[in-house]
């Protein structure tokens, strides 16, 4: 298990704005995903951990051993830090065969069992006819799996995997995925992640952690993060929901219902807890637990009048983009193919907000 | 002065001597069949010894100046660039006062081997030397920086020394602009002049390079040494730049 505080701050310079990473976290079991925005730090923890770059304060350790504490002066190099790494390009070695990249790993591990290791990691990542030629020479998935099994044949107690699937296209995505998970069951080796593809957290991570602008803004398993975003701040970086601007005209715990105005609209919403009658909110609803229906002369409760602006395709189905007096920023609404259908003829339109689809960020 | 204008007329009547060479009819021409080639391997020896010297140093001074990252590193590179720049008499004094007979260096040197290190051959080496360096670190430098820093980085998380580091990835992927620049180093360090007669003299049979030699037959008259070493020279030069560029790796990155 790793658990890490991690200080750094870079001072601004003329050709770059400061930064100052400041988080706190851990990984154990299974995959721990870093998620958020280009710049936001990810990288830069990964690194911290593997040791190429010196935090200014804080502590590193991983199991038992420290790898980093800024009180004592410890700062363990990356050699002797046991953690793999898989770099975003892979960074296989280019005037190596993919045998001797993997043989150059081993060669910390005793002579015997080394070639013994290369042969069994060549045959678990299905590298064996690959194995005597360099890099180049591969398909892309034949690279992939050489670099994720350079970084586990010398055991390490962590996999730090920078973006790996950045850049790739489908097929490559999912055999990556593929082998991830097959990572996850025979070596039993936590990695931690960084990504800033949401699909990508649902498809491997058991925990994900939301980084934005050096700080660690919100943890937890993937659906529970999507359904509950900390803030408006991490709902804004996971860019799944409508943020909608609405006042709180009543609340009832006891029937644990709420009435809601968005414009001069009302919504009848749930109870929400923490919060006060006359609140300004922002309200944070899925575009698939939305719906949209013809308008039939005065809209009903729950619907809002919108106009259609944009219909977009998406690989199971489509999203309609509305803009209404209402919801300064538009709202977006999932609906199936077959639904669209149906619909299509519609002139006029309103946007269906089910009660158990509000939710207050 | 005088002795200058008279070495510049000898030139002129050399490279009218020169035409002569590569008219037709070569056969008619009387090459002397008693020429010393003493020099040229006087030359390529010194040449040969002074490049690994500078290979062997200077390599470690280009991984210094591409990894690290130290106080004075500015101060080091510009010394090391030196040697391109100053005139070969100021070189040579230099070295004179380095290792002459009365420095600290040239009283050890005469302790452990016995005799002195200037006005030998060994001396011409220590020239060549200070050419060598230069063109070498500055290529080596460039050539070490520009290995992708993910290699090192993933050799060094793969839990490699910064020894098998260097010569198992940086060296082997930097080795082909290495290459070149020690074919460089080769070629320059063949050439000296100035600072080889300023501390290495010009002893015929001892002392004498290529370079030296060629002076000394000019300056003596003997047109056709002259011309035969001259053309040697640059034959060997043209071969040798041929060669690196053929080595250094065309502009398309390595993956």
């Amino acid at each position: 298990m790793l658990s890490a505080r991690i200080r750094k701050t870079f001072a601004p310079r003329p050709d770059s704005a400061g930064f100052a990473l400041d988080v706190e976290f851990a990984a154990t079991q299974g995959v721990t995903v870093l998620f958020g925005p280009s710049g936001a730090g990810k990288t830069l923890m990964l690194d911290a951990v593997a040791g190429f770059v010196k935090p200014d304060e804080g502590r590193v350790m991983l199991d038992d051993e420290i790898l980093y504490d800024g009180a004592t002066k410890v700062c363990l190099p990356p050699q002797k830090r046991n953690c793999g790494y898989v770099f975003q390009n892979y960074a296989l070695f280019p005037h190596m065969t993919l045998r001797e990249n993997l043989a150059f790993a081993a060669e910390r591990r005793p002579r015997l069992e080394r070639h013994r290791r290369v042969v069994d990691m060549l045959e678990k990542f299905r590298l064996t006819e690959a194995a005597g030629r360099r890099p180049h020479e591969v398909s892309g998935g034949q690279r992939q799996r050489c670099s994720i099994a350079r970084a586990l044949i010398g055991e390490p107690k962590m996999l730090l995997l920078d973006e790996p699937a950045t850049g790739l296209d489908a097929p490559l995505r999912a055999e990556l995925y593929d082998a991830l998970r097959r990572v996850k069951e025979d070596f039993k080796t936590p990695m931690l992640l960084v990504t800033h593809d949401l699909a990508e957290c649902f498809e491997l991570a058991e925990e994900m952690l939301i980084v934005h602008q050096g700080r660690v803004v919100q943890k937890g398993t993937p659906r529970l993060i999507l359904d509950e975003p900390a803030n408006l701040e991490v709902a804004r970086l996971l860019g799944a929901f409508n943020l909608i601007e609405a006042e709180i005209l009543t609340l009832d715990p006891g029937r644990d219902i709420s009435r809601l105005r968005v414009g001069e609209f009302e919504l009848n919403g749930p109870y929400f807890k923490g919060h006060l009658k006359g609140d300004r909110v922002t309200l944070c609803v899925r575009p698939e637990q939305l719906s949209a229906a013809a308008r039939d002369g005065k809209p009903g409760p729950n619907q809002i009048p919108a106009e259609l602006s944009r219909v977009v395709e998406r690989p199971h189905g489509l999203r309609m983009e509305f803009t209404s007096p209402a919801l300064a920023s538009g709202v977006r609404v999932n609906i199936s193919r077959g639904e669209y259908e149906r619909l299509k003829e519609t002139r006029t339109w309103v946007v269906e907000f089910p009660s158990e689809s509000l939710r207050v960020v | 002065m005088g002795r200058e204008i008279n070495l510049h007329r000898r030139a002129i009547s050399t490279a009218g001597e020169l035409a002569i060479i590569v008219h037709p009819h070569l056969a008619d021409f009387p090459v002397p069949m008693n020429i010393d080639w003493f020099p040229l391997c006087l030359s390529l020896r010194v040449a040969f010894l002074s490049t690994a010297l500078a290979l062997a140093g200077g390599l470690w001074i280009a991984y210094l100046l591409a990894n690290r990252e130290f106080r004075g590193k500015d101060w080091l590179d510009a010394a090391v660039t030196l040697p391109l720049v100053l005139p070969p008499t100021v070189l040579g004094y230099y070295l004179l006062v380095l290792i002459g007979r009365a420095s600290p260096i040239g009283k050890l040197w005469e302790e452990v081997f016995g005799s002195p290190l200037v006005f030998t051959w060994k001396a011409a080496v220590v020239a060549a030397l200070l050419h060598a360096l230069p063109l070498l670190v500055k290529s080596a430098r460039a050539a070490l920086e520009s290995v992708d820093r993910s290699y090192e980085r993933a050799a060094r998380n793969l839990g490699a020394s910064e020894l098998k580091l260097f010569f198992r990835v940086s060296l082997p992927l930097a080795g082909r602009s290495i290459l070149a620049a020690t074919a460089l180093a080769f070629a320059r360090s063949l050439g000296d002049f100035g600072v080889t007669l300023m501390v290495a003299g010009n002893i015929p049979g001892k002392t004498q390079t290529l370079a030296v030699a060629i002076y000394d037959a000019v300056e003596s008259g003997d047109g056709a040494t002259a011309r035969i070493l001259v053309l040697v020279v640059s034959v060997v030069a043209l071969l040798i730049l041929t060669l690196a560029n053929r080595l250094t790796p065309a502009g398309a990155p390595r993956t």
